[in-house]
């Protein structure tokens, strides 16, 4: 559940916040959640994206929609309150597959793809990724605490992970 | 004003036309109902419109609340996916009309395997005669999957014809339909997701080019 002191990234956008701020997404599927957190600065940054790579796509103006484009946004939005790149660590959740298909078709595995494409892009960006839970056929929740990094994730019908 | 994906290509024109497959799909898709649970199924003229898929998951009771979704993959002329929506509380009632058997246990996210196959198999019925209507009107033949059902946050589900949706466009053919069985109502919606081939064969054998 939403609490008055948390702010909601909704699907296929992004947003920052400093601490004690929440960051939430609610009901990731086969999108994913990319955590980011500065420690010192206590600056924290969440992004629910839906895709692997906006460079595959011609409508691509959301730039919070794709891992490629999200991130880098993501990082400048965290540096315009106070984060430097070189302390943000990365959490990730999400990339489920929803409905048990044939997964031999690629389109049909965008979970999966999800979640590669977006460690390749932390890498790229050479931000370490210190926890993540992605794949299986469940949706999740998920929370972001700017004071601490604390990464809380909640799906139905199980208990309450923290990475 | 230029626009971009496929949004802007529609008019109310448009919408008109999708509403009138929708609502003979709907009617296709009660009778067909009513034969299988031997029950009167009734459903009105569905509403037609175009959401944003970031406002999708209000229509359905908000982004945390759990749904049933029964989704079919579409291939032939016309490739992409279809899903039909329901609440849980919805899928529990329906369940139990068609089965004789009122939900028993005190978990509400625990569906027996009968409910399930109930639930999969309604699904079924509705969307294929959604889609026969599609097919009929357009001309095409559309090979539908079998169903896949999942029960889960509504979020979480929808994030799968959204994003495939994504792809061409920010919005979502949403078609939201109320159905009663005997005196249970209950709301659903459907959601088509064509590819733009064949988004783009819609529209041109409607002949709305």
């Amino acid at each position: 559940m939403v609490r008055a002191n948390m702010i909601v990234v909704g699907m296929a956008d992004l947003n920052v916040t400093k601490s004690p701020g929440i960051l939430t997404t609610l009901g990731l599927g086969s999108c994913i959640g990319i955590a980011l957190y500065d420690g010192i600065a206590k600056v924290a940054g969440l992004a629910h994206i839906m895709l692997p790579d906006s460079k595959a796509i011609q409508n691509n103006s959301n730039k919070a929609k794709f891992a490629d484009t999200a991130l880098v946004k993501l990082i400048a939005d965290m540096e315009r309150i106070g984060a430097n790149r070189r302390y943000l660590k990365a959490k990730i959740a999400g990339g489920a597959q929803m409905f048990a298909f044939n997964a031999t078709n690629d389109n049909l595995r965008v979970g999966d793809r999800n979640a590669e494409a977006t460690k390749r892009v932390l890498a790229v960006h050479g931000i370490p990724l210190v926890a993540s839970e992605t794949g299986d056929s469940f949706g999740r929740t998920v929370e972001l605490y700017a004071e601490d990094g604390r990464f809380v994730i909640k799906a139905i019908g199980q208990g309450i992970r923290t990475l | 004003m230029e626009k971009t994906g496929a949004e802007g290509l529609f008019s109310e024109m448009h919408l008109d036309i999708l509403k009138e497959i929708g609502s003979m799909g709907t009617a296709h898709a009660a009778t067909a109902l009513s034969k299988m649970i031997n029950k009167k199924v009734t459903m009105p003229v569905p509403n037609v419109s175009w959401v944003e898929f970031k406002n999708v998951a209000e229509f359905v009771g908000g982004a945390e609340n759990v749904i049933a979704g029964i989704l079919v993959t579409l291939s032939g002329n016309i490739q992409g996916m279809m899903m039909y929506l329901m609440d849980i509380d919805a899928a529990h009632d329906l369940a139990a009309i068609v089965v004789g058997q009122e939900h028993v246990s005190e978990e509400r996210y625990a569906f027996t395997e009968m409910e399930r196959s109930v639930i999969e198999e309604m699904g079924n019925i509705l969307v294929s005669s959604y889609l026969g209507s599609l097919a009929g009107l357009t001309n095409s033949q559309i090979k539908p999957s079998i169903p896949f059902v999942t029960i889960d946050m509504a979020n979480a589900i929808l994030s799968v014809p959204a994003s495939e949706f994504g792809k061409i466009a920010d919005k979502i053919l949403f078609i939201e339909s109320q159905m009663s069985i005997e005196n249970v109502k209950s709301s659903g919606c459907f959601i088509l997701v064509p590819n733009l081939h064949s988004f783009y064969r819609i529209i041109r054998s409607l002949g709305v080019e």
